[in-house]
């Protein structure tokens, strides 16, 4: 059989962690090649139509800085965008935008075809070849193999799928996609240790059946903030479509509750564990039995389709009763449905055969990202695809590796929590997993990792530039606001008043003017004739640096102390059993886990902080 | 490089002649000067000190005085850790001992892990390798000692009152996440308001945990005792035929104990502390008037009062306020009618008339009627075996510590609601809290606030 050496790497599968990471890959000047089994399922959303979220939009945010390009792809292709929860604090603002599905998946398409370097093959994989603990490349179903330096793993929820939809049992992808089913044998083969994951989806429903007129609508952001940092903003204000709000009802519930013997989750067909965050509405219909209404919201799909998402109802119920179900809720009393809603279920693995680099602990050079690893949704797989891009690249050029500590991005929480807890769903991204969060803003993400994009080299020396410029903006303005006083006169006290503000007893400087609850540094214009011109995200910034500086450098300081454990690395041939003192489920946990650092190793459940104090009196005495 | 600061007892508890707290960490001595006066009663800086050497004056609570100590000093890298390192020298006994740890931590000194004294030592190369198992061992089976000690010592109740607060604390939370990971689908408008009835409460039964706490130390640490009554009823009297020794002054002249003295007696394995007050009356003499004050604190201390009425002479206003007094405490009290050697104006019946509380008589100048008095005491207190446990103390002192972590956490939560600050600001802190906790009864916090946010709010698509 035929064997190409055209290739250093090759990435499995071209979904939003695929198409990342062989993007990174090429514009760090290595020959990539990007197999997928269908090219038209490029950056395919088989799932919700939007990008970002909570916390999700963090990660489109620090994958823009770093230098990846889910931001730039969807600020050209979103019909509406909001930013959520921006009457609450900075840390949890966070953006979504609904997407076009088609022209995301066509521009990213466009994106991996014009870039140099990088070529797209239409192709099963269905080995990867391991000698002596060192990835080698891969072998197609066609028999034609590969020889590469480093692969990346990237099949989604491909491998060994199987969906379904009540009785009907289909072994394909999503949307009746072919499934890659030879792969997981030869992974089993190289020592990698799978699980099943289950995930689900809604219904489509034909817009030309959906009563609107009974559903509120709702509606974007009138000034529509970009995701990407490179995006000017003036690009993105555009016309909006709104997305619609109904609910279920006692009817629906009894529908779902007459019919559950035939839905494969309670018959116990279903094999794979599926995530709690998106239970499918029987689901939650059991297990919030109280509950006299969920809410169901519909979103367009794109500008050229007639096609809406269900969400809040995804359903692996038999079509008969999906249909009864669906029409029971008010304005989808005539739905017709385009597509069924379906359950997947798929090979992936335990995060903890990964090192935080995303590289393979047993298999050198073999890296993956996406749902393979364990995680759910676009946004997810997209951060991790550019991370194992990059480590490969790293790696091939010998440099060290980017990892992203968990004070620094939702990205590096995304990944220790991957590679460090027990796998038992798949993951998602929330803020409330990042304990750092008033520090990991989404309007910072570019003062955060920016840097490391550019050590990498993803961001181009006028991006740093750029930043370097913001960041000297910013701390001069505050360092002027700190050191310009206002007395107590009355001329000063009636502006206050005007402004919604208090008297001054004493004076005060600016800075301590911005802080006050009431005020921000828009406000206190009147009192500040000599402030320079400043565009509005550098604004931004000096308000939320001031006003909460005092949370700001509580959370500092907590980073301070942790970051010590981080530093204290692990040696990777530790012999644990040879650690006495430490209790035995703790070893365990060690030996299962090899964490890299003591931070690491603390955060594994089940140990105790003796454990730790062992295991670094251990390190030390080596 | 800045260490945090910790402390711990040094020497074995129980009955012993001196007690050694060791304080070692970066901030020992400013944090340690704070609390530490020297023989004039001065405030000094001990990192001006000389390394190793030794000073005499007080440890204060605030204002009072909980021990007349021997401070040393020793300065890195010249001590057992290498760091900066603070020894205190208090008199003997678990609860003097107890009292200067606890107002040492209070200056926000740590409490030691088991063996972290040890630990520091090796890590900043004051041991040599072939030492580093010892450390290792000496660790873990403290850690496992202090563990189960820990569990044992903390009862159900308490157990089951701490998973409570801790659950409703991690509901609060997930309701917040839940809210602001999903905002079209929960709203918090109004809810700092119900949130911040909700903390308080939580918080002032924290209050109360640490309240227990302290009487839970009663069996460990000794019964404070708390002589009181109106001016020359012979209060100091019986406190010196007690303390068997003439350490209060006494007098005929009304108003001469001018502050509260402490001695402790061990009687059938319980260490009883008793204090001498000075009567508590309205005067206008201003070292008095400072005595007066610390009667009130001391019977705030109390775990039991001790009421003395003078035998010789009619019940008084003065007595009749006292009772008043007395009885608003809540507390346990014994009524003491000395002077049972003069003949009897005063008797039982008449103060029955006046209030339950049970009354002995005794006489201070023949040292009668003390052993009924002792033996009522011991009634009153003794449950169950009493053990002196270095251990135990040191969990003890953690869990208190942490109990007020927490307290401290979700003032924090207060705070930021009467700022008015967004809800995101407040889970930082109720998870502090509820790590505190958490911390008492041996969990850690995993994934509980995701796990809580899916199994109490239904989520997602």
């Amino acid at each position: 059989m035929r064997e190409i050496n055209d290739y250093e790497i090759a990435i499995i599968g071209a979904g939003h962690a695929g198409c990342e990471a062989a993007l990174a890959c090429a514009r760090l000047g290595f020959k990539t090649i990007v197999f997928t089994v269908s090219v038209e399922g490029i950056a395919f959303m088989p799932c919700n139509p939007h990008v970002g979220g909570s916390s999700k939009g963090h990660l489109v945010r620090e994958l823009d800085a770093l230098g990846g390009e889910m931001g730039k792809c969807i600020d050209k292709s979103f019909i509406q965008s909001k930013m959520l929860n921006s009457s609450k604090g900075p840390a949890v603002h966070s953006l979504r935008a609904q997407a076009d599905k088609a022209k995301y998946s066509s521009l990213m398409r466009e994106t991996l075809e014009a870039q140099e370097n990088l070529a797209i093959k239409q192709a099963e994989v269905s080995e990867i070849l391991v000698e002596n603990g060192e990835i080698r490349g891969v072998k197609i179903f066609s028999g034609i193999t590969y020889h590469t330096e480093a692969v990346i793993i990237c099949t989604g929820v491909y491998l060994k799928a199987r969906c379904l939809c009540g009785e009907a049992i289909n072994h394909t992808g999503p949307n009746g996609m072919q499934a890659s089913d030879h792969l997981s044998a030869s992974l089993l083969k190289a020592g990698i240790e799978l699980i099943r994951f289950k995930t689900g989806t809604p219904a489509r429903i034909d817009a030309d059946t959906i009563d609107f007129s009974k559903m509120e609508p709702q509606y974007g952001d009138e000034k529509v903030i970009p995701f990407s940092f490179s995006t000017d903003p003036k690009d993105v204000q555009r016309e909006q479509l709104p997305c619609y709000l109904t609910y279920t009802n006692q009817k629906t519930h009894d529908i779902i509750r007459a019919n559950l013997d035939r839905s494969p989750l309670f018959a116990g067909v279903i094999e794979g564990t599926g995530p709690r965050y998106c239970p499918s509405i029987e689901d939650k219909v059991v297990k919030f039995a109280e509950k006299e209404r969920h809410q169901v919201f519909l979103e367009p799909q794109g500008l050229n389709t007639n096609e809406w998402y269900v969400d809040g109802m995804s359903s692996s119920m038999p079509e008969d009763v999906q249909i009864e179900m669906y029409r029971s809720v008010p304005g989808l009393e005539h739905a017709h449905i385009v597509r069924n809603a379906y359950a997947i279920e798929y090979d992936c693995i335990k995060g903890k055969s990964l090192k935080p680099t995303l590289e393979f602990k047993n298999i050198s050079g073999l890296f993956s990202a996406g749902q393979f690893n364990g995680s759910s949704g676009y946004e997810e797989a997209a951060a991790q695809g550019l991370i194992a891009g990059i480590n490969a690249c790293m790696k091939l050029k010998g440099k060290e590796p980017v990892v992203i500590e968990r004070s620094e991005g939702y990205i590096g929480v995304l990944i220790d929590d991957l590679v460090t807890k027990d796998s038992l769903e798949p993951y998602r991204m929330m803020t409330s997993r990042a304990e750092y969060r008033l520090l990991l803003r989404q309007d910072n993400a570019d003062r955060r990792l920016m840097r490391k994009g550019y050590y990498a080299g993803l961001i181009s020396e006028e991006q740093m530039k750029a930043l370097e410029e913001k960041e000297r903006l910013i701390d001069s303005e505050i360092e002027r606001l700190s050191s310009v006083k206002v007395g107590a006169g009355k001329e000063i006290a009636d502006i206050l008043t005007s402004i919604g503000s208090t008297p001054l007893n004493t004076g005060a400087t600016l800075e301590e003017l911005v802080r006050r609850p009431e005020l921000s540094y828009e406000k206190i214009a009147p009192l500040d004739k000599n402030r320079p011109e400043l565009p509005d995200n550098i604004i931004e910034q000096i308000n939320i640096e001031i006003k909460y500086k005092g949370y700001i450098e509580r959370e500092k300081l907590a980073v301070e102390k942790a970051r010590k454990m981080e530093k204290k690395l692990i040696p990777e041939d530790i012999d644990y059993n040879d650690v006495k003192g430490i209790r035995i489920e703790a070893r365990q946990k060690f030996i299962e886990f090899r964490p890299v650092s003591l931070g690491q190793a603390a955060r594994i459940q089940g140990v105790s902080p003796a454990d730790i104090s062992v295991l670094s009196v251990y390190i030390n005495s080596k | 490089m800045k260490t945090d600061t910790i402390a711990a007892i040094a020497t074995a508890i129980g009955p012993s002649g001196i007690g050694i707290i060791r304080i070692s960490g970066s901030d020992a001595f400013s944090l340690i000067s704070k609390i530490f006066k020297n023989g004039k009663n001065e405030n000094v800086d001990l990192a001006k000190y000389d390394s190793h050497t030794l000073h005499y004056g007080y440890i204060y609570d605030k204002d009072t005085v909980i021990d007349e100590v021997l401070v040393s000093i020793m300065k890195a890298p010249k001590s057992y850790t290498t760091e900066d390192t603070v020894e205190i020298n208090t008199h003997g006994g678990s609860f003097v001992i107890k009292r200067v740890l606890d107002t040492v931590i209070k200056t926000g000194v740590r409490p030691a892990e088991p063996g972290e004294f040890s630990k520091r030592a090796f890590l900043n190369g004051r041991m040599d390798l072939s030492e580093a198992q010892a450390v290792m061992d000496l660790i873990s089976s403290r850690n496992e000692f202090a563990r189960k000690n820990s569990l044992k010592n903390l009862k159900g109740s308490i157990k089951n009152k701490i998973f409570e607060l801790r659950e409703k604390l991690l509901h609060e939370c997930a309701f917040i996440e839940a809210a602001l990971d999903d905002p079209e689908h929960y709203s918090l408008d109004g809810y700092p308001d119900e949130l911040k009835g909700k903390i308080g409460e939580v918080r002032r039964e924290i209050q109360s945990l640490i309240n227990g706490f302290n009487n839970g130390r009663i069996l460990n640490e000794g019964i404070k005792c708390s002589i009181v009554g109106r001016p020359n009823v012979g209060k100091s009297s019986i406190f010196n035929f007690i303390a068997g020794e003439e350490r209060a002054i006494v007098t005929d002249i009304p108003g001469t104990t001018r502050d509260v003295i402490e001695t402790s007696v061990y009687y059938k394995g319980l260490s009883l502390i008793f204090t001498d007050t000075a009567g508590i009356r309205d005067t206008s003499d201003t070292v008095e008037k400072i005595g007066v004050q610390r009667s009130v604190r001391s019977l705030e201390e109390a775990d039991l009062i001790m009421l003395v009425f003078d035998n010789s002479d009619e019940l008084t206003d003065e007595d009749i306020e006292m009772i008043k007094v007395v009885e608003s405490k809540e507390k346990n009290v014994i009524g003491i009618l000395n002077k049972s050697d003069l003949s009897a104006v005063l008797t039982e019946e008449t103060i029955k008339e006046r209030t339950d509380i049970d009354v002995i008589s005794v006489s201070a100048k023949e040292g009668k009627g003390f052993d009924e008095l002792f033996e009522k005491i011991y009634g009153i207190f003794f449950k169950g075996d009493l053990t002196y446990n270095d251990e135990v103390l040191i969990t003890n002192a953690r869990q208190a510590g942490l109990l007020a972590d927490a307290h401290k956490s979700l003032e924090l939560v207060l705070n930021s609601i009467e700022l008015g600050m967004s809800e995101d600001f407040f889970t930082r802190d109720i998870m502090d809290a509820y790590k505190a906790l958490g911390e008492i009864v041996g969990c850690d916090i995993g994934d509980d606030l995701a796990d809580k946010i899916f199994s109490d709010f239904c989520m997602g698509k």
